[in-house]
């Protein structure tokens, strides 16, 4: 099991936007979260990265309590994410962009970095390779100097892809990876999810392209109003009657 | 010609000490969006240690420059630390607090340091000791002496290396990272905290260097010195497009080089109705023109782009 969530709940004043959901991702598996907007997908997101803090409920990492840590550990724990408004360092390059996500790996303190140490130098030596496999890895490598904020925006998404996976996660959580893409570049995206997976990380998605989601993970878990109305394989969640009702659409 | 050379080497000169303060302005603008109005008596306070260290060794027999940068050796550890402590106190606190608020705390911390140094150091004007042996030599007519030559060096040197730090480094990543959006940077492992305070004690590194050059280039230091310096480099920021390295530098060198050449010519110009005493209007004439004509600087690009 490599991430248990119990009875998480929060509430923004009166409303509740997460009430007792628990789920559990095994270690391997791509795991999708689906439901209306305003379901709580995202809080549930924020929860698990730190940016909000469970009113009640926890959440453990292969074991280890997260719930309350600082966002900062969280990547370092082995959580990272991409947003569903694309949130990159604009005004950086694309090889910048993914050399930040290195920083909780990297030892050198940032003192190192003033003084320009032996070790310091190597291990920045060793960062921009790593970031540039990684960009070669999600297929942008052409781009690796041009400033974030004139790739495309099917580029942007996977240049997000990449500087999450560079704090080496084990859990990767993508909030909304297809969103406005066309057809081909989301059939590559499913492709890439595909082989991060099997190269040995644990993907949780939040996806609304129910095409996407039905093909690509081997379970997921429905919110509706901020409660888990139903989890399953695919199969079982398209014949869940409570589900077509509530998101799918009656047919 | 020989006046024009000589006031533009005076303003290159001038302009350098500017464009080194105001690189402390531009870091921490870029970093948190925050106008540190504290930087220009950072400086004072780099001046005011280094002529003390000065004044108590200048009988001691040591070479002039060896006991100036004894000075400096004091001078720039009080500065980092000044500069750590005003940030983790007076604007950590406030660090999501409305813009308006930290901006009054800056005054607020400037006045502050004013008055701590007038207790410290008393109301007097304080006098450099003569101990830098001063050669001149001649560039075409205008003369340059040591001092002014070592400032224009020194000054360089600095901004090349903050321009390595900030472009090149991990902490230069982390910084600029940080600066356009701190709560991603936060998920990616960067320690926000870490950045900003680093921030802080190396734009006060700067104001310390910087204020070294001020005390034994003038001869002079007084409590509120840093007061109209820190105005003109946070102008010379402006000028340049604040949160811009390379638009401080150019911002400090056009309003040093603006100021002489306004000092030295304004009193044949009015017929000697205007001397050079007159020479602090350019400054903010100059950051009228700015404000009015091009807000976001001669480098600058993004203005309210900020989330």
């Amino acid at each position: 099991m490599l991430l248990e969530i119990e009875n998480v709940s929060k509430h923004f004043g009166g409303l509740a936007a997460l009430t007792d959901v628990s789920l559990s991702i095994m270690k391997g598996e791509i795991y999708a979260l689906i439901g209306p907007n305003g379901a709580g997908k995202t809080t549930l997101f924020n929860v698990i990265t730190g940016i909000y803090r469970p009113d009640s409920g926890n959440f453990r990492l292969e074991g280890m309590e997260m719930a309350g840590k600082k966002p900062s550990m969280m990547a370092k724990s082995g959580i990272s994410r991409t947003f569903q408004n694309i949130r990159l360092f604009s005004n950086m390059t694309a090889m910048e962009n993914v050399m930040v996500g290195r920083h909780c790996r990297t030892k050198s303190g940032l003192l190192g970095a003033i003084f320009g140490s032996r070790e310091t130098r190597s291990e920045e030596k060793s960062v921009r390779e790593k970031a540039r496999h990684l960009l070669d890895y999600v297929g942008i490598e052409q781009h690796a100097q041009r400033l974030a904020k004139n790739l495309s925006y099917g580029d942007q998404r996977r240049l997000e892809i990449a500087r999450a996976l560079a704090t080496e996660p084990r859990l990767l959580a993508l909030d909304e990876p297809a969103a406005g893409m066309n057809h081909s570049e989301t059939d590559s995206l499913r492709n890439l999810l595909e082989t991060i997976r099997r190269d040995g990380t644990t993907l949780l998605l939040i996806e609304h392209d129910v095409k996407l989601v039905m093909g690509l993970c081997d379970r997921l878990s429905v919110l509706h109003f901020g409660k888990k109305i139903a989890e399953g394989t695919p199969s079982e969640i398209a014949g869940n009657p409570q589900v077509v009702e509530a998101y799918l659409g009656a047919p | 010609m020989e006046i024009f050379l000589q006031q533009l080497v005076n303003g290159v000169v001038l302009g350098s000490i500017y464009a080194l303060v105001a690189l402390g302005y531009t870091l921490v603008y870029g970093i948190m969006g925050l106008i540190n109005f504290a930087h220009g008596d950072v400086v004072m306070i780099g001046a005011m240690v280094t002529l003390t260290v000065a004044r108590l060794l200048s009988n001691s027999g040591l070479p002039g420059p060896l006991i100036v940068l004894l000075g400096l050796l004091a001078a720039v550890p009080t500065c980092m630390a000044t500069g750590y402590l005003i940030e983790r106190i007076a604007y950590r606190p406030l660090r999501n607090a409305p813009r308006l608020a930290p901006l009054i705390t800056a005054i607020g911390v400037s006045i502050l340091l004013q008055n701590l140094a007038m207790m410290i150091w008393g109301r007097e004007y304080l006098s450099f000791p003569q101990i830098i042996p001063s050669h001149a030599f001649s560039f075409f007519g205008a003369s340059i002496s040591t001092t002014q030559s070592i400032i224009v060096i020194g000054s360089g040197v600095m901004m090349v290396c903050l321009s390595f730090l900030v472009k090149k480094t991990k902490l230069g990543n982390a910084m600029r990272a940080t600066s356009q959006n701190p709560e991603v940077a936060t998920l990616m492992g960067v320690e926000v905290n870490t950045v900003i305070s680093l921030t802080f004690i190396l734009g006060s590194a700067l104001a310390a260097i910087a204020g070294m050059m001020v005390s034994a280039y003038y001869g002079i230091a007084h409590y509120d010195m840093g007061f109209m310096l820190g105005l003109k480099a946070f102008t010379a920021a402006v000028l340049g497009g604040i949160g811009n390295i390379e638009g401080a530098v150019l911002g400090g060198l056009l309003l040093g080089i603006i100021e002489s050449m306004g000092a030295g010519y304004l009193g044949t110009l009015t017929g000697g109705v205007m001397g050079s005493n007159y020479q602090d209007v350019f400054a903010f004439f100059v950051l009228i023109l700015v404000l009015v004509l091009r807000p976001s600087g001669l480098l600058g690009e993004r203005v309210g782009e900020r989330p």
